[in-house]
């Protein structure tokens, strides 16, 4: 966009920030607020022209950056973003925003250090949506987790140090699996590349039809010469998944597919977390400042998801196919919605609440995603986007009420509708939000990825339901706990409603939570795109009309189609020959855009005989 | 032709400039010990810090002088310089330096400031200049004496205090008995191939090897298989891998600060320097042996071992220099990997592995050895409550340095870490595949106890409120260090360019000298096998 790299900006203008904080003296407590908050809300207007300037029509990549970094590991400073990313970026610089200036009052001692810690974050977590290269991928991955660890540790409550040593050591297990995962994805794909050129070079055609400079960046990292030591490109890497050998079978052997989904996906279901590996998040939310935790649920969360629609599904997709693998996430995500919730009922602690139920809204989310079609997988966005607003949106109003009073426990309130008719109707607001009522934001998502969820196999959308029921259940008996009936607790006689820079801070998610509740379309329109990508990488056959049995075991047995994806029917060995002269923008393979445009809209033909089929196997 | 051979040429001498010019120092040094007063005795240290710039100076113009004919062996091939060497001996050139940096002010607190320590330390400096280029196992031995003896005495430096006294015996003992089954080793090689030079090693046990229809083969095998052992054995005390780390905590607890920075950095690089030549080059043939277990499944017990135990162990220790001790141990560990991984990634990840690891690690024991101050020991995990309030800087600058040993981005401990695991799973082995998991899951297990000390320094409050200051000289060092973490981190493209020259020459090599060669050619060799 007119040659400014405005991704770098994005990226690193809040490291920018933070280094010049560190140079104004520690006494200067205002000044070293004013300028956090006016250096955030300056990083929040530089990232808004990517929402102005992004093409929904374009597939793939926008925005691409790609320069040397180190030749010899063959890393690239590739950066670009897709619909998915773009949504998860405006999340971030928003609740940004909005997380430095709750902290205004919040936080008294160690102001400093406080604000360089967030703003650390804040390039960490934009860092990771914006990497189109993998290495580059890890290396902001792990940047954002020390200051979060500092976050937590020092300006956290009761067992802020067990909490954030938890959460730190979670995960970098996570990490450091999705490390060697990476490792061996970077060795595979040379020899991959060579043994299927011609294949790989179309399936980039239709992956980024008439985005040029993507397939410049993705031909490029297949070159030998010009990347003679390799590639970490992830969209070359979900290329090459989508390649198929000439004698139909993928480039990564499903056996080698399924181990290295499990080092992506325990990696990334930490983070999420996923049901055996959520009790991290229970502390690590609870212990972290209002400012922490609202950046942990609605951003480092969505980190987690963010992998697995980025790894998982596009470069792994026979793996995620594999009745195994369903038979493993499906059921962790379930237990995640009714366990989360079941155990969100019987907290005590608001925080430790809201936080069980995040395990439940994510577990939504892995649930819609491993549906692997378009419903579900836009259900999982919306869900990530929507749990963002409306959790970040509750987190802040634990801290509203925990800076008046110093306790989160239910117990200590009672009838605060009397005292706080503002903090009160926020609440609600937030909290019919959190339930998914209709209207408001939670409902499209929900709604969404439980359509989704339905078409791939009914019985699992039935214990999603349940999972909502019981969320309905565990918030709005928390809302009653906290706001109805008298004050009884002498404390909370003279609490003071909100004041205008609590109200101020909250404008905007509210806004949010009514806008995308009324009118989604703008956003489902943005990852429209990137998600009907994904389903047609990690379950092309979704987009056949032919019936295809998923559950037969793709290891074993060659792919039952001889054109196996929807990129390599259009004829590959004639048009590889004269792919120099052709303008991508002509090849034949405009074709499964429609097509998928209308699989969008009326699915049922495919999707009727599905379940069936499933109910038998689950 | 052959006269040529015989009598090192003073040219040849000239390569031998950086380890002279040290030597030189090093004596000099002794001599201004003398000459000064009491109380002028620092400026020894200065002196000894010119030392090292002037061999600096003298190992760039070497290599600037030599670089188009790498490379060279001379000496009657006793004495190697190529990248590996020029690489290895940078590093332990910065490790000198900065232990020597942060010794002034150690040394005063202590009473002890006196020019043989700084005379000791270059010495040693020589002696593991040499193990970095040397190419012969006797050459090798000698060079390892002359750096263990010294540091044995310089881990007893401390005459007055108990610790010290029992920590230098302790070492000098068993240094002692491994040295000697190192020397055993040898000896056995000697007797298998009739050979001391490490290509030539190389050589003929690829033709005993290969005569594997004679009847003797086997007996040859288990000699050969033995003889790995014991040198192997006599190395891995050295870098104390598990199991021969027992004397690591104690010596490394007992001996000044800056020691334990030198030995746990300089010491170990030398001694990896010397690992990686010899297995790599004299006995790249026995990774397997037939019917018996070769180099590399022991090196992956061994490797597994030291990593895991040496993490596990420092997780419950409340001295900060015993923590480091046994994280140094889990570090050996994490380099054996390179050694095991058989291929140009790994080799390349040991270099810039230990190259990150000297950096770091020699930074955090300068901060250590600030800490000694007044009436404070400084080496227990409390004294460094509250460093961020006393010196943040200095605060800021250990951050860097552990998150760097504990591997995360963007640091130079994650560049070589990044290397080493890639070595591994480019090999494309199950084993080396759990290896590499395990290594991972140990990368995990080491932040648990750095965090400790991050701990300690950022969210615990001060036990007491003495400043904590540096000496310029250290200052220079620390801040030195911490950029060098953060500049490879972001950007290793040149180190990583230079290691891999370097890990290009850890394969057998025949004389390429500048002298004609009038040595007898590979073809010729067979002829002198024992009958």
């Amino acid at each position: 966009m007119f040659g400014i790299p405005i991704l770098s900006l994005v990226t690193w203008l809040p490291l920018l920030g933070a280094i010049i904080l560190i140079f104004i003296p520690k006494s200067q407590k205002e000044l070293l607020r004013i300028f956090a908050n006016a250096w955030a809300l300056f990083c929040f207007f530089v990232s808004l022209p990517l929402v102005f300037s992004f093409d929904k029509t374009l597939k793939g990549l926008q925005f691409i950056e790609d320069y040397q970094w180190i030749p010899s590991l063959g890393a690239r400073y590739q950066l670009g973003i897709d619909g998915l990313s773009l949504s998860l970026i405006m999340l971030t610089t928003l609740l940004g925003v909005i997380a430095i200036f709750s902290s205004w009052s919040a936080i008294s001692e160690r102001v400093k250090e406080y604000y360089v810690f967030l703003l650390m974050l804040q390039t960490g977590m934009i860092g990771t949506f914006v990497a189109a290269d993998m290495f580059l991928f890890y290396v902001f991955w792990e940047i954002m987790l020390v200051p979060m660890y500092f976050l937590i540790g020092i300006w956290g409550s009761d067992r802020r140090l067990y909490s954030a040593i938890k959460f730190f050591l979670y995960t970098l297990v996570g990490s450091v699996l999705i490390l060697l995962g990476i490792i061996k994805l970077y060795f595979i794909f040379p020899d991959a590349i060579s043994s299927a050129r011609g294949i790989y070079e179309e399936t980039i055609k239709t992956m980024a039809e008439g985005n040029q400079p993507m397939i410049a960046m993705l031909a490029r990292a297949a070159d030998k010469n010009l990347s003679p030591n390799g590639s970490f490109n992830i969209w070359a890497m979900q290329a090459m998944a989508n390649s198929r050998s000439l004698n139909g079978l993928p480039l990564i052997p499903v056996n080698l597919q399924l181990w290295l989904f499990a080092a992506f996906a325990i990696g990334f279901a930490i983070k999420v977390p996923m049901f055996p590996f959520h009790t991290w998040l229970p502390d690590a939310h609870t212990d972290a400042p209002t400012a922490g935790s609202v950046i942990l649920a609605a951003i480092l969360l969505k980190m987690g998801t963010y992998g697995f629609l980025r790894f998982n599904l596009p470069i792994l997709g026979d793996a995620c196919r594999d009745q195994r693998v369903l038979n493993i996430v499906i059921p962790l995500a379930i237990i995640g919605i009714v366990y989360g919730a079941l155990c969100a009922m019987a907290q005590k602690d608001m925080k430790r609440l809201i936080a069980y139920s995040s395990v439940s809204h994510l577990g939504f989310a892995m649930l819609g995603m491993f549906a692997l079609n378009p419903n579900g997988i836009n259900g999982s966005i919306m869900q990530q986007i929507n749990h963002g607003i409306s959790t970040g949106g509750l987190f802040l109003l634990v801290g509203v009420i925990y800076e008046r009073r110093h306790t989160r426990l239910i117990s200590e309130y009672g009838g605060l509708a009397q005292k706080m008719p503002n903090f009160a109707a926020i609440f609600m607001i937030f909290t019919l939000s959190s339930i998914g009522l209709p209207l408001l934001n939670g409902f499209i998502g929900e709604f969404l990825l439980l359509r989704g969820t339905f078409e791939a196999n009914h019985k699992w959308a039935i214990f999603g339901v349940v999972g909502i029921v019981l969320g309905a259940a565990y918030m709005l008996w928390l809302y009653q706990r906290m706001f109805f009936g008298e004050i009884e607790n002498e404390k909370n006689q003279d609490l003071q409603d909100l004041n205008w820079r609590e109200m101020l801070y909250f404008a905007p998610l509210i806004f949010l939570v009514f806008a995308i509740g009324i009118y989604p379309k703008p956003i489902l329109d943005i990852i429209d795109g990137p998600t009907s990508s994904i389903v047609k990488q990690a379950n092309p056959y979704y987009f056949e009309k032919t019936q295809v049995n998923w559950s037969t075991n793709l290891g074993q047995t060659s792919v039952p189609s001889p054109t196996p994806t929807p990129s390599s029917t259009a004829s590959p060995t004639p048009s590889s020959e004269q792919t120099p002269t052709t303008s991508p923008s002509s090849t034949p393979s405009a074709t499964p855009n429609p097509e998928s445009k209308e699989n969008n809209s009326t699915p049922k033909p495919a999707s009727t005989a599905k379940p069936e089929k499933e109910e038998k196997k689950f | 032709m052959f006269l040529l051979q015989t009598f090192p040429s003073w040219r040849q001498i000239l390569f031998l400039m950086p380890e002279l010019q040290l030597t030189m120092f090093a004596c000099l040094v002794l001599v201004l010990d003398v000459l000064l007063p009491r109380g002028k005795k620092t400026f020894t240290a200065y002196a000894s810090l010119i030392a090292i710039a002037f061999t600096s100076i003298g190992l760039i113009s070497t290599y600037f002088a030599t670089s188009k004919a790498l490379p060279l062996l001379i000496f009657y091939e006793m004495y190697v310089l190529d990248y590996f060497a020029f690489s290895f001996k940078a590093i332990i050139l910065i490790a000198a330096a900065i232990s020597i940096a942060i010794s002034i002010k150690y040394l005063d607190a202590e009473k002890e400031q006196r020019g043989d320590y700084y005379s000791l330390i270059l010495f040693a400096t020589v002696g593991m200049m040499f193990m970095a280029s040397g190419y012969n196992l006797l050459m090798l031995y000698v060079s390892l004496e002359l750096m263990a003896i010294t540091v044995y005495i310089l881990v007893g430096y401390l005459k007055t205090n108990d610790k010290s006294n029992e920590a230098a015996i302790k070492y000098f003992l068993l240094g002692a008995f491994s040295s000697a089954i190192f020397l055993y080793g040898i000896s056995l090689i000697y007797a298998t191939t009739g050979q001391t030079n490490l290509s030539r090693i190389a050589f003929k046990i690829s033709i005993i090897i290969l005569a594997d229809d004679s009847k003797v083969s086997l007996g040859v095998n288990y000699l050969l298989a033995l003889s790995v052992i014991l040198i192997g054995t006599g190395l891995l005390f050295k870098v104390a891998a598990v199991p021969f780390h027992m004397w690591a905590p104690d010596a490394y607890e007992g001996a000044p600060t800056p020691i334990t920075g030198f030995m746990s950095v300089g010491v170990k690089t030398a001694s990896y320097a010397m690992l990686a030549r010899i297995f790599l080059v004299a006995f790249p043939t026995l990774r397997t042996i037939k019917l018996l277990p070769g180099w590399t499944s022991l090196l992956i017990i061994v490797a597994a071992l030291t990593m895991t135990i040496g993490n596990i162990a420092a997780m419950t220790q409340k001295n900060t220099k015993r923590m480091l001790a046994y994280s140094s141990i889990s570090h050996a560990g994490f380099v054996l990997l390179g050694v095991i991984s058989g291929n140009q990634v790994g080799y390349t990840g040991l270099i810039i592995y230990l190259l990150s690891y000297t950096i770091m690690n020699a930074g955090v024991f300068g901060v250590i050895a600030a800490l000694r101050r007044d009436d404070i020991k400084g080496d227990r995990l409390e004294h460094l409550n509250g460093l961020v309030k006393k010196n943040p800087a200095l605060a800021v600058m250990m951050l860097v340095f552990l998150i760097g040993l504990a591997g995360i981005p963007p640091t130079a401990g994650f560049v070589g870490k990044y290397m080493l695991f890639a070595g591994l799973i480019k090999a494309d082995n199950i084993w080396y595949n759990r290896l590499a998991v395990l290594a991972v899951i140990n990368t995990v297990l080491s932040f648990y106890y750095y965090a400790q000390i991050i701990k300690a320094m950022f969210i615990e409050n001060m036990i007491d409120d003495k400043a904590v200051t540096l000496h310029p000289s250290s200052k220079i060092a620390l801040v030195f260090a911490a950029i060098l973490t953060i500049f490879i981190g972001f950007y290793p493209q040149p180190f990583i360019e230079f290691s891999e020259l370097a890990s290009g020459n850890l394969a057998p090599t025949l004389n390429k000298g500048t002298v004609p060669v009038a040595t007898p050619t590979p073809t010729q060799v067979p002829n002198l096998l024992p009958k």
